[in-house]
């Protein structure tokens, strides 16, 4: 029975640190989404960019947080270049046409990295050792307690900053009507600029916080993009509360799958889910808001 | 930025220009084709061979050349993409005329070329793992890569040396560690030993603990094999130490490169590889026959490209060499004669090993071109059988 405890224990351990990745790309997906339509396929990206920009400011002898910090505030950078001069020019094109822009950004930055960084993988220590916590007869890493720790925090301050701060509300109301945000004075291409800006954030935070477990290369983000995209797709496009519901239960999916069923079907573990949820519920898990409009 | 075909066409042709009214050559080139990964997910792969091949043809152009005229390599990136490699190969051999290929990163873009070459009948040396391309043979197709077959069967062989008689397997999903499973499946039998947990991993996948657990579990289990290649069996060994499993993990010769002691850190302690000499370039006894070639090799390549040496551009280092001597044994360059030379090739002390081809065996390795490490305090230790 200790047995059968411990091994539920270590599958969910590590389902709760990669859902909290995909849950923290859900979220930029989410908020990109919420204020522009957009589905920002380059979300994966600034995971990469957090990562590695980490790794070679720390190997240049930068301290830690600091090399981080910079990573953090240089990918912002790209993500308000990104819609600067991907986004806010095709403004008005639709939304497929605006999906498949920032695939080629994403394809853009991606060989942008190969120059910068270079094409091997690359890790980072981690924060507080390596030595494996025991709970239970199952054991989790410090850094995963990292991981999902600063994901709770992210998710919170996001929550505060859109439901407790002036700008956070005008996010809201142009995710809610843009006509409308408009023109009660809210200069609709700057809210659209710091969704892009705080994307970004988040994904190179996650960057910092997973490279010590699941190592970085240029192109990382393609698979952070896919499961983050599904994560969000299952708890509902556009709500931050099904973001995180939808990367965690993803990631709990695929441990216990792997664990308990075969690990030769662990994707395909998720991505029936994602069938059986958005057949039940086309919008997803949480999803309420009508995304069609006319 | 690396330049684009166009303008590296340009220049090959601004050079062969040179080389043509240059009074030392007289004779026209031979030339040696060559398509690489040299950009795109197999760089890491593609890149050192590429190099190696520009600096050994350079090398060998200042010594004179080869049957008294200069050598050209022709050399294209195909990034990756099995589709772009056999376009290329056609280029080579439509309007380049190679007389011998030496080229193809990884299994997939060297069976996608093959035909082309297959039916040009031009003799093609491969620089990738996959036991396929010379099984069955084909009558101008070799390779240099030790294959995963004989990979498997040094793991096991070490295996058996210390009883170990009951293991557990962890493949990763991707054409290699699929190949690899499938080889080691093949010959495991040959060794008394039996598998009693056979899992695997996505190639991308960050987290194997999972899986790991359930080897853990399983009783009875004497130590885990480990097929994998790129990230995945850095993570596999991480997890590993994380779960804390006491019993040893061989990886195999797809993660034999410093990196992957870089990547698993700690946790790679105790972790045992099959590997070729050139990984151990420095520590290989004296009277080992391949010490001074590994180390002649190392030199150049790193005093050129102040990198240090992968296994992979070793194999390209072999493969160019295995055309060259067959060249010069051949006595011309005559793509029939240079095949025939390249399958007589008896006891050619290369990088990766020492071949010794037939027309049953277009690679020419044994297990004993496989040194067995071990990592200690982060570096590798030979080990001997049966310590």
């Amino acid at each position: 029975m200790a047995e059968v405890m411990a091994e539920f224990l270590q599958l969910a351990f590590s389902g709760l640190t990669v859902g909290a990745v995909y849950a923290l790309v859900a979220l930029g997906f989410t908020l990109i989404y919420n204020a522009s339509d957009v589905i920002n396929f380059a979300q994966g990206d600034f995971v990469m960019i957090g990562g590695m920009g980490t790794v070679f400011l720390t190997a240049a002898g930068i301290a830690l947080p600091l090399a981080a910090l910079i990573a953090i505030i240089g990918t912002v950078i790209v993500g308000l270049l990104l819609h600067r001069f991907a986004i806010q020019p095709a403004r008005g094109a639709s939304p497929v046409a605006l999906i498949m822009i920032t695939i080629g950004a994403s394809i853009f930055i991606k060989g942008v990295a190969q120059v910068v960084f270079d094409k091997q993988f690359h890790s980072l220590p981690a924060f507080s050792g390596d030595t494996p916590i025991a709970i239970g007869g199952a054991t989790i890493l410090p850094q995963s307690l990292w991981v999902v720790g600063g994901a709770l925090v992210l998710v919170v301050a996001l929550y505060m900053f859109l439901e407790h701060t002036l700008l956070g509300k005008a996010v809201l109301a142009t995710a809610a009507n843009r006509l409308a945000a408009r023109l009660v004075g809210i200069n609709v291409t700057i809210v659209l600029a710091l969704a892009f800006g705080v994307s970004a954030a988040i994904g190179a935070v996650a960057g910092v916080l997973v490279t010590p477990i699941t190592l970085t290369r240029y192109d990382l983000g393609t698979l952070f993009a896919l499961k983050g995209f599904a994560a969000a797709m299952v708890g509902g496009m556009g709500n931050p509360m099904g973001a995180v519901v939808g990367g965690l239960l993803i990631g709990l999916m695929e441990a216990f799958g792997a664990g308990y069923i075969s690990s030769t079907y662990k994707d395909a573990v998720a991505f029936i889910a994602i069938l059986v949820v958005l057949f039940f519920m086309p919008r997803g898990l949480f999803g309420g808001r009508s995304v069609e409009r006319v | 930025m690396r330049p684009s075909a166009a303008v590296r066409g340009t220049l090959r042709a601004l050079a062969l220009a040179a080389t043509l009214t240059s009074p030392a050559f007289a004779a026209d080139p031979i030339k040696i084709g060559s398509v690489v990964s040299a950009t795109g997910p197999a760089a890491f792969l593609g890149d050192p061979e590429a190099r190696t091949l520009k600096l050994y043809v350079d090398a060998l152009n200042k010594k004179g050349g080869l049957l008294g005229r200069p050598v050209e390599l022709v050399l294209y990136d195909d990034g990756g993409d099995a589709n772009k490699a056999r376009t290329f190969a056609t280029r080579l051999i439509e309007d380049d005329k190679v007389v011998a290929m030496a080229g193809g990163t990884s299994t997939g873009s060297t069976m996608a070329m093959i035909p082309v070459f297959e039916e040009a009948k031009v003799p093609f040396v491969s620089f990738a793992g996959g036991i396929e391309i010379v099984e069955p043979v084909r009558a101008f197709v070799f390779k240099t890569p030790h294959t995963d077959k004989t990979a498997c069967q040094k793991i096991f062989e070490d295996m058996k040396a210390r009883g170990f008689t009951k293991i557990g397997m962890i493949s990763g999903t991707d054409g290699f560690g699929k190949s690899m499973r499938g080889q080691c499946l093949k010959v495991v039998g040959d060794y008394g030993i039996t598998i009693l947990a056979d899992e695997s991993y996505g190639a991308a996948d960050s987290d194997t603990t999972p899986q790991l657990n359930k080897i853990k579990n399983t009783p009875g289990i004497q130590a885990v094999l480990n097929p994998g290649f790129g990230q995945g069996p850095a993570i596999v060994t991480r997890n590993y130490a994380q779960l804390g499993i006491t019993v040893p993990l061989y990886q195999s010769h797809g993660v034999a490169s410093k990196s992957f002691i870089t990547l698993a850190g700690p946790a790679a302690e105790g972790v045992r590889l099959p590997a070729p000499a050139l990984l151990v370039a420095d520590k290989l006894a004296a009277g080992d026959r391949q010490k001074p070639v590994v180390a002649a090799y190392k030199d150049s390549y790193e005093a050129a490209t102040a990198q240090p040496i992968s296994t992979f551009g070793g194999y390209a280092f072999d493969g160019i060499q295995l055309v060259v001597q067959a060249i010069e044994k051949a006595k011309s360059a005559d793509p029939q004669k240079i095949r025939d030379a390249l399958e007589a090739t008896k006891d050619y002390v290369g990088v990766t090993g020492i071949y010794t081809m037939s027309p049953t065996d277009h690679l020419g390795l044994g297990t004993e071109s496989f040194r067995m490490l071990q990592i200690k305090n982060g570096d590798w230790v030979l080990e001997t059988p049966g310590q």
